[in-house]
């Protein structure tokens, strides 16, 4: 798996899943994709407040394997699971 | 005077202060936590208005939306609905926000909202959103969200009078009820994204000094170098100031049984007073300090805002072996004592991976297990030098606290590929702003812990140690006899009974008798071992005497079935307690018989074959 925390070079404006987006790149939720039917999941992620236009930064990732990742959406700070933040999508913002 | 008391339920995300304010309303006895949904119980308290109505108040679980993803918000939905058996629905809701959050917060209470019922909204930690100079205006937040709202610092000593006086006011008038549909639920974001625009202002997304603390604690070097320094100060704290306390406390009843025992005459009576009851009572409270010392820090730790932090730094590695990050906490209590380890489990939200966590903490080496370690490797592994620095006996007990991390790992692996839910579980875990954790919530918890174990388990495991001493002390010896009393008793012919099964794996009928004890309290296998070598209490002599009759191969597989086997009743009990299954409590019970019985086995036979 290619593990994505160092920053990297986007094309502002394409979407990529928010667990390839390295750390600190600045962008917004696009959408979040049901893994599955009735995927609570991507529910919950939805609830929680990634939806369309949400200003959305990865903080930090964990020592092992780079993965639960530390996202920040609005004022907030979830720890996010590599698989859960594959269900979401961004738009990368600013090129870091 | 229930019957017209005005009942208000207490609704808000997990994190938003909602427990601290409900112990600044009541008083009351209730465990607050930074660690998301940690308030599974219901909890409620009452206190008299200053127009002197009774204010009854439901302390609801913490829910992030009414989707249900689990158990918690399953009740809080339900009991908010009126649909909850048994439980009327209340008159007024009272949201708690946390005011530096809003975002998150506005949209849980625009869900409550829906409902139709009258809700006051509670705009709590207003301090530290002053801290952070973010500004809200709050008459047009109240106009726009057509209901009260009022500020609260839940933390500080009169923080919830502007609350008090509006609740003991005229109710509200309920928004109108609207049904919940998907599409709905996008124009709730949409709502709160106009609420915030109009009335909040926030100088910055987070707080400065959040930032700067994460940078240090969830750093891939440095966090972990932390998290080891803490790790290490609870362990030893909870081991230096924790088990004098413990010992002092056996000791103590044992001698207060023998001072009470000296005014009764010799006999069953006697025996019963201070082998079974006062031994029994200075085993079970002296689990207390333990446990006390351990939660301060547990508690100390989540009411920070540490303890997920912690959970983040490990989920990776805790997850290859089928548990969750926030099994961390709770595995590493349990090398003190798999009792609070196990009460600790109740921050795990998820159930399946609690339950997991529960099934392997006592494979941890709990402290109990070191006198017999100790004295087996005293009597039988050589203190040499090995590789110049290391002492062997050093290294065989290193070997048997490793053993019992493998034999965790193993299991948690082998429990996620035979488990019939193997659908995937959210981590999904909000990282709360760092608080000072405020004294009267660290002691309410601990009131709270130390109360559960006294109430809930002393009863049965006092019942269960009585019974141990009647088994080890009935029928009576012979006249004359000259073997040690318990070589007669039933729990003798059990210790005999028992060497058939234990023989394959080397233990002779002494060491198979010391296991029976062992069960009510791991170290008493010690002292029963010296009453059937008929040592008496000369610890010193023990040794040899072991040295002498056990061989080499024998004591080895002592050690490991130690280092795997079932654990004692008292920890049976809690997973009781805390399971509410007996099943599970036989799971764990025969899971690791069978492995404790496999791994000596091993060792035996290969040890046999080698000496």
């Amino acid at each position: 798996m290619w593990l994505q925390c160092e920053p990297f070079l986007f094309v502002a404006g394409s979407v990529v899943r928010l667990s390839d987006l390295s750390k600190g790149t600045a962008a917004v939720v696009d959408r979040v994709d049901d893994a599955h039917a009735n995927d609570a999941i991507a529910q919950r992620l939805r609830d929680l407040g990634f939806v369309d236009g949400e200003a959305v930064r990865v903080v930090a990732c964990a020592p092992l394997g780079a993965d639960p990742l530390l996202v920040q959406i609005g004022f907030t700070r979830f720890a996010l699971r590599r698989a859960e933040a594959a269900r979401v999508s961004v738009r990368a913002e600013v090129a870091a | 005077m229930s019957a017209d008391a005005l009942r208000i339920a207490l609704v808000g995300n997990p994190n938003c202060g909602k427990t601290a304010l409900f112990n600044l309303l009541t008083g009351g006895r209730q465990k607050v936590a930074n660690y998301a949904g940690v308030t599974v119980e219901r909890k409620e308290g009452r206190f008299v208005a200053p127009s002197g109505r009774v204010l009854q108040i439901l302390d609801l679980p913490g829910a992030y939306s009414f989707d249900a993803v689990s158990p918690d918000e399953q009740i809080t939905r339900d009991v908010l609905e009126g649909n909850y058996p048994g439980e009327a629905p209340p008159d007024l809701i009272v949201c708690v926000a946390d005011a530096t959050n809003l975002r998150l917060h506005l949209r849980f209470l625009l869900e409550v909202r829906r409902l139709g019922r009258p809700v006051v909204l509670a705009l709590n930690m207003m301090d530290a959103a002053r801290r952070r100079d973010i500004a809200i205006d709050v008459p047009e937040l109240s106009r726009r969200l057509g209901l009260p709202v009022v500020e609260t610092v839940a933390v500080r000593r009169g923080g919830a009078k502007a609350l008090v006086a509006r609740v003991d006011g005229e109710l509200p008038l309920p928004a109108p009820v609207q049904a919940d549909d998907p599409a709905s639920r996008v124009d709730l974001h949409a709502e709160v994204r106009e609420l915030l625009a109009a009335t909040v202002s926030m100088p910055r997304q987070t707080a400065a000094v959040d930032d700067a603390l994460d940078r240090w604690a969830l750093h891939p070097v440095f966090g972990l170098a932390i998290l080891a320094v803490v790790m290490f100060l609870v362990f030893q704290a909870v081991y230096s100031l924790g088990k004098p306390m413990t010992d002092l406390i056996g000791d103590g009843f044992g001698q207060l049984g023998e001072y009470l025992a000296a005014s009764l005459p010799a006999g069953p009576l006697r025996g019963l007073v201070t082998d079974g009851i006062f031994t029994g009572l200075g085993t079970v409270l002296g689990f207390l300090p333990q446990i006390l010392v351990l939660f301060f820090f547990i508690l100390t730790l989540e009411e920070s805002g540490y303890l997920p932090r912690a959970a983040f730094l490990l989920d990776r590695l805790m997850v290859s072996v089928g548990l969750t990050g926030r099994s961390f906490i709770p595995l590493l209590s349990s090398f003190a004592c798999a009792i609070p380890g196990i009460m600790g489990t109740r921050s795990i939200t998820d159930p399946r991976d609690r339950l997991a966590t529960i099934l392997v903490a006592p494979l941890m080496t709990c402290s109990a297990r070191l006198p017999v370690y100790a004295l087996l490797i005293g009597a039988f592994i050589p203190a040499h030098a090995v590789l110049g620095v290391f002492n062997l006996q050093g290294l065989v007990l290193f070997a048997l606290y490793v053993a019992g991390i493998l034999g965790a790992m193993l299991v948690g692996w082998v429990m996620k590929r035979i488990r019939r839910d193997r659908s995937e579980h959210a981590l999904l875990m909000e990282l709360p702003s760092y608080r000072l954790p405020k004294v009267r919530d660290v002691a309410i918890g601990l009131y709270e812990r130390g109360m559960i174990f006294l109430k809930r388990l002393t009863g049965v495991i006092l019942a269960l140690t009585v019974l141990m001493w009647a088994l080890s002390s009935f029928p009576a010896p012979p006249a004359g006899a000259t073997e040690p009393a318990i070589d007669y008793s039933f729990a003798g012919q059990l210790g005999r009974g028992l060497a058939h099964l234990f023989g394959p794996i080397g233990f002779n009928w002494q060491m198979s008798l010391a296991l029976i004890p062992a069960f009510a309290a791991r170290e008493t296998a010690v002292a029963a071992l010296a009453t059937v070598y008929a040592v008496g209490g000369d610890a010193g002599a023990l040794a040899p005497a072991l040295a002498s009759q056990v061989s080499l191969a024998s004591a080895l597989s002592l050690l490991v079935w130690f280092a795997y086997a079932p654990q004692c009743m008292s920890t049976l009990a809690v997973i009781k307690r805390e399971t509410g299954a007996w099943r599970v409590v036989a799971l764990s019970f025969g899971y690791q018989f069978v492995m404790a019985y496999a791994a000596s086995f091993l060792v035996y036979q290969i040890a046999s074959a080698l000496t």
